[in-house]
C-alpha cells in the first residue's frame, strides 16, 4: 500500500490542479455568504426583539430591511452550498467513497439542519405582512439554533478530516468498526466548532454595522444610522476578546494534535525548542526563511508558556507527507493575516467598550468609524485567511494521515474539470456581481425613500394608501398606470414598476 | 438496516422529484410564457407562488446527495464518477437557475430582469433533464462500479428517455401547481391559461412515460423485469391511473385535487423505479447490502433522519400550509419604505 502512495505523491494526477482550483474557488465564494447566513438571523431577530418590545418603529424597519437583503442572500447560499455538495462527488469520489460512511453523518445533520433553517427562514422572511408580530417573531426565533446546528455538521465533518478517528482499517485499508460517536467528537472538533461560530458572529455583526458606520462618515447620523449601527456593532464587539481566547487555544489544539500543520503555520523547519515566532516570511525549500520579522523564542512560549517548549519542524516527517515550501508558506501568511486583523479588530473593540463605559456613548472619532467600515470587509478576509490556514496546512492530506488529496480526486480528464472551472468561474463572478448590484440598488431605493422630499421624487411618494392594495393583492385588476411611470425605474413608489418589483 | 436506509433515499428522491419537479416546471413554463408583454402576467404568477417555498424545495436534494454518501458511499461515488458530465451540468444549472430566480426579483430594469428570467427558465430545463438522464443511466446499468466518465454510459436510448419523462413530469407538476395557484390568487384568466398547459404536459408525460418503457425493454432489462411484475408493475399501474385521474380532474377544473393526483402520479412513478430496481441500486453490479456503509452509521442515520423528520415534518407542514393560505407575502416597497412622519402606515401594517 506504501509503495502506491508514493508512487501517487510522486506524478500528481494532471486533473488534480483543476480539481483543487475548483474546490478552492466554489469554497472561497460560499464562505463569503456563510457569516450572514449563520448569524444575520440572529442580529436581525435582536433587532426585531428591540422593535416589538419597545414599539420601535425604526428598528423594525431595520429589521424588515435586513430581511430583505437575507432573502437575496440566502438564496444565493442555497445554491452555491448545493453545488459544494455536488462536488464532493464530482471532484472528490475517492474520499466520499471510501470514508462517506465514517464521517457522514455529520452532514446528516447538517442537511437537516438546514432543512430546517430553511422552512424557518422561508416563513420569517414572508411572514412580515400577513402574521401577527409576535407568532411571528416567534416563528423565527428558532433560527440562530438552527444555524448553529448547521454549522455544527460541517464543522465534525472538516474536523474529521482533521483529526480523523472512529474507524480501524481492514486489511485492504478500508475503513471498518464504525464509531459514530467518536467520528462526531473529534479533538479538533470544540476548537474548530467554537472558533468557527464566534468568527461568523464578528463577521456579520462587523459587516453590517459597517454598512451604517458609512453612512456615518458621509453625514448620515440620525437614529437609524445609529441603531443600525449600535446593535450589529455590539454583539461583534462582544464577541471578539472571546474570540482573542478561542483562536488562541485553536492554535495551541493544532499544535498538539496536528503538529505538522502547526509547523507549517510558523514555518518551523527543524524541531527544535526555544523556536523563533515569525511574523510574515517566506520558507525556501531548502528550510531557509527570507523576509519577515523575527521574534526571538516566542513560538516556543505561544505553544507551551515556555521557551523550553519542543515544537516538531516540518521535517520530522518525509517530504511526502508534508505541506511543501510554498503551501507552508500560504498558510503561514494566512494565519498571520488572521491574526493581525483579529487584533486589529480587539483594539477597536476596545474602544468601543471603553467609550461606553466613561461616556455611555459610541465614540465620536471618525477614525473609529472609519475603522469599524474597514471592519467588515478585514474580517471576511480574516475568515478566507482562516480557512486557507487549515485547508492548505492539512496538505497533502485530504483525510489527516490517511489518505491523499491524489488519491481522492476524480479520473474525469483535467480538460473538462478545466472547462467547467471556467464555465463556473464565469457564472459566479456573474452571480456576485449582480448580487452586489441588486444590493446596491435596493440600498438606493431605500435612501430615497427616507428623504422626505428628495430630488427626483416629485411624481412618485403620493399617499400610501393608493399602493397599499395593489402589494396586497397582486393580481387584482389594477389601475392605470400613473403619469409618472417614466421615471418609474427610480421611484419604487409608483405602482406601475411595483409589479412584480416588490417580490 | 441497509433496505430501511434504501428506503428513505427512495422517500427523498421522491420528495424532491415531487416538490422540486414542481419548481422546475414552474421554470419551464416561465420559458414558455413568451416574450415580456404576453408573458408578464403568467411570469409574476409563477414567481410569487415559487418565492416562499423553492429554497426548501432545493434542500431535499442535499438530503438526497448526504443520504448517498453516507449511507451507500460506493453508489455515490460510481453515480458521480460515470456520469460526470450530466451531474456536473446539473450543477452548474442549479446554481445558474437559482441565482437568476432570486437576483430577477429585486430588479427593476426590464432588459436585466430578461436576462435573468431566461437564465431562470433555460436553466430549469436544463437541471431536471440532465438529473433524469443520471437516473437513467442507474437503470440501464451501465453505469457500474468502476466505469470511468464515458459518454456512452448516459448517452443511451435510457438515459435520454428518462430526461425527457422528467422534464415533462416536470412541466405537468408545474402547470397543475400553477392552476390552482392562479385559482389561490385569483386570477382567473390564468387559470385557463395553466389549466391548456397541464393537458398538453399531461400528453408529454404520457408519450415520454411509453418511450421509458420501450427504451427500458431493450437498454435496462432489469428494470423492466421489474416493472412487468409484482410491486413495480402494481405501483406503474397507480402511477397510470393517476395520471388519468389528474386529468379528469384537470378537465373539470378541480387544480386543488388535480395537484394530489399529479404528485402521486409522480411518485408512484418514482416508486416503480425504486422498487423495480431490487435487490440493486444499480441494477446488476451493485445490491443494496454491498454498497451500504457500515451498520452502525446506517443506525445512526436512521435516527437522524427519524429525529430530524420529527422536527422537519411539522415545519414543512406548517410552511406549505401557511403558502397555501396565502399567509406568506414578500415584503412590498411600501414596508421598507423610511419611517419619516408622514408614511407612519406600512410600519404598522408590516410590524
Amino acid at each position: 500500500m506504501h509503495t502506491t502512495v508514493h508512487l501517487l505523491a510522486a506524478d500528481a494526477p494532471a486533473q488534480l490542479l483543476p480539481a483543487r482550483q475548483l474546490m478552492a474557488f466554489t469554497l472561497a465564494s460560499h464562505i463569503i455568504l456563510v457569516p450572514m447566513g449563520v448569524a444575520l438571523p440572529l442580529i436581525t431577530l435582536v433587532m426585531h426583539h428591540r422593535g416589538l418590545r419597545r414599539g420601535d418603529p425604526v428598528a423594525l424597519l431595520l429589521a424588515r430591511r435586513w430581511s430583505a437583503v437575507m432573502a437575496v442572500q440566502f438564496a444565493i447560499g442555497v445554491v452555491t452550498g448545493t453545488v459544494l455538495s455536488f462536488e464532493f462527488g464530482l471532484l472528490w469520489p475517492g474520499l466520499m467513497g471510501r470514508w462517506g460512511d465514517v464521517f457522514g453523518v455529520g452532514f446528516g445533520v447538517e442537511a437537516w439542519a438546514f432543512f430546517l433553517e430553511a422552512v424557518l427562514i422561508a416563513i420569517y422572511l414572508y411572514g412580515w405582512r400577513r402574521l401577527p408580530p409576535r407568532t411571528h417573531f416567534l416563528l423565527g426565533l428558532p433560527l440562530p439554533a438552527a444555524a448553529l446546528l448547521g454549522a455544527f455538521g460541517i464543522l465534525s465533518a472538516n474536523a474529521w478530516m482533521n483529526t480523523p478517528q472512529g474507524f480501524t482499517l481492514d486489511s485492504r485499508g478500508d475503513p471498518v468498526d464504525v464509531d459514530v460517536w467518536k467520528a462526531v467528537f473529534t479533538p479538533m472538533f470544540g476548537p474548530q466548532y467554537w472558533h468557527f461560530v464566534v468568527a461568523m458572529l464578528m463577521t456579520a455583526g462587523y459587516v453590517v454595522a459597517g454598512v451604517y458606520a458609512v453612512g456615518w462618515l458621509r453625514g448620515r447620523r440620525d437614529r437609524y444610522h445609529r441603531l443600525g449601527f449600535t446593535v450589529p456593532f455590539t454583539l461583534a464587539a462582544a464577541a471578539t476578546p472571546v474570540q482573542l481566547f478561542l483562536g488562541d487555544s485553536i492554535t495551541r489544539a493544532v499544535f498538539r494534535e496536528q503538529p505538522v500543520k502547526f509547523a507549517a503555520m510558523e514555518i518551523v523547519w527543524e524541531t527544535d525548542s526555544h523556536v523563533p515566532e515569525y511574523l510574515f516570511g517566506r520558507l525556501h525549500p531548502d528550510g531557509s526563511i527570507t523576509g519577515g520579522i523575527k521574534f526571538p523564542q516566542l513560538d516556543s512560549i505561544l505553544a507551551g508558556f515556555s521557551p523550553d517548549t519542543v515544537v516538531q519542524g516540518l521535517t520530522a516527517v518525509p517530504a511526502a507527507d508534508r505541506p511543501n515550501a510554498t503551501q507552508a508558506t500560504i498558510a503561514h501568511c494566512a494565519f498571520d493575516v488572521m491574526v493581525c486583523i483579529g487584533s486589529a479588530l480587539a483594539l477597536l473593540a476596545a474602544w468601543y467598550g471603553l467609550a461606553w463605559l466613561r461616556h455611555r456613548r459610541p465614540p465620536r472619532s471618525r477614525w473609529f468609524y472609519r475603522g469599524a467600515a474597514c471592519a467588515g470587509v478585514g474580517s471576511v478576509v480574516a475568515v478566507e485567511c482562516g480557512w486557507i490556514t487549515t485547508e492548505v496546512g492539512r496538505q497533502p492530506w485530504i483525510v489527516y494521515g490517511h489518505m491523499r488529496v491524489a488519491e481522492a480526486v476524480t479520473p474525469t480528464r483535467s480538460s473538462a474539470l478545466w472547462t467547467v472551472f471556467a464555465l463556473v468561474a464565469v457564472v459566479y463572478v456573474l452571480v456576485f456581481a449582480a448580487f452586489v448590484v441588486v444590493l446596491l440598488k435596493m440600498r438606493d431605493r431605500w435612501r430615497l425613500s427616507d428623504e422626505p422630499a428628495g430630488p427626483g421624487s416629485g411624481a412618485g411618494p403620493g399617499p400610501d394608501g393608493a399602493e397599499a392594495p395593489e402589494a396586497a393583492t397582486p393580481y387584482g385588476p389594477r389601475p392605470p398606470a400613473p403619469a409618472g411611470a417614466a421615471d418609474a425605474a427610480a421611484e419604487p413608489g409608483s405602482s406601475a414598476p411595483s409589479e412584480g418589483g416588490g417580490r | 438496516m441497509a433496505g430501511l436506509v434504501a428506503f428513505v433515499l427512495l422517500l427523498a428522491v421522491t420528495a424532491y422529484a415531487c416538490a422540486g419537479g414542481a419548481d422546475y416546471g414552474a421554470g419551464f413554463w416561465d420559458l414558455a410564457a413568451g416574450g415580456a408583454a404576453r408573458g408578464r402576467r403568467p411570469r409574476r404568477l409563477i414567481d410569487h407562488a415559487m418565492a416562499p417555498v423553492w429554497e426548501v424545495n432545493n434542500v431535499w436534494l442535499v438530503f438526497v446527495l448526504v443520504l448517498m454518501w453516507t449511507g451507500f458511499p460506493v453508489l455515490f461515488q460510481t453515480v458521480f464518477t460515470a456520469m460526470w458530465l450530466p451531474l456536473a451540468l446539473a450543477a452548474l444549472g442549479m446554481v445558474v437557475r437559482g441565482a437568476g430566480f432570486a437576483l430577477r426579483k429585486p430588479v427593476r430594469r426590464l432588459s436585466r430582469r430578461r436576462l435573468y428570467g431566461a437564465a431562470f427558465a433555460g436553466a430549469s430545463l436544463l437541471t431536471p433533464f440532465c438529473l433524469g438522464v443520471a437516473v437513467g443511466g442507474i437503470a440501464s446499468g451501465r453505469a457500474a462500479p468502476g466505469t470511468e466518465a464515458a459518454a456512452h454510459v448516459w448517452a443511451g436510448p435510457a438515459p435520454l428517455a428518462f430526461g425527457l419523462f422528467t422534464v415533462a413530469e416536470t412541466a405537468l407538476l408545474g402547470a397543475v401547481f400553477l392552476t390552482a395557484d392562479a385559482a389561490r390568487f385569483e386570477a382567473p384568466d390564468l387559470v385557463g391559461y395553466f389549466r391548456l398547459r397541464a393537458l398538453v404536459a399531461l400528453g408529454a408525460v404520457a408519450v415520454t412515460a411509453c418511450g421509458v418503457l420501450l427504451a427500458t425493454r431493450s437498454d435496462a432489462p432489469h428494470v423492466w423485469q421489474g416493472l412487468t411484475r409484482g410491486a413495480g408493475l402494481a405501483l406503474a399501474a397507480a402511477s397510470a391511473a393517476s395520471l388519468a385521474a389528474t386529468g379528469l380532474l384537470v378537465l373539470r377544473g378541480r387544480a386543488r385535487w388535480a395537484r394530489f393526483g399529479a404528485v402521486a402520479a409522480v411518485g408512484t412513478a418514482v416508486f416503480a423505479w425504486g422498487l423495480a430496481q431490487r435487490p440493486y441500486l444499480i441494477p446488476t453490479s451493485l445490491t443494496v447490502a454491498d454498497a451500504a456503509g457500515d451498520p452502525q452509521t446506517l443506525a445512526w442515520l436512521s435516527l437522524v433522519s427519524l429525529v430530524a423528520l420529527l422536527l422537519i415534518g411539522p415545519a414543512v407542514a406548517l410552511l406549505y400550509r401557511l403558502d397555501t393560505r396565502g399567509t406568506l407575502e414578500p415584503l412590498a416597497d411600501s414596508d421598507l419604505r423610511g419611517v419619516r412622519p408622514h408614511r407612519g402606515g406600512p410600519a404598522d401594517d408590516g410590524g
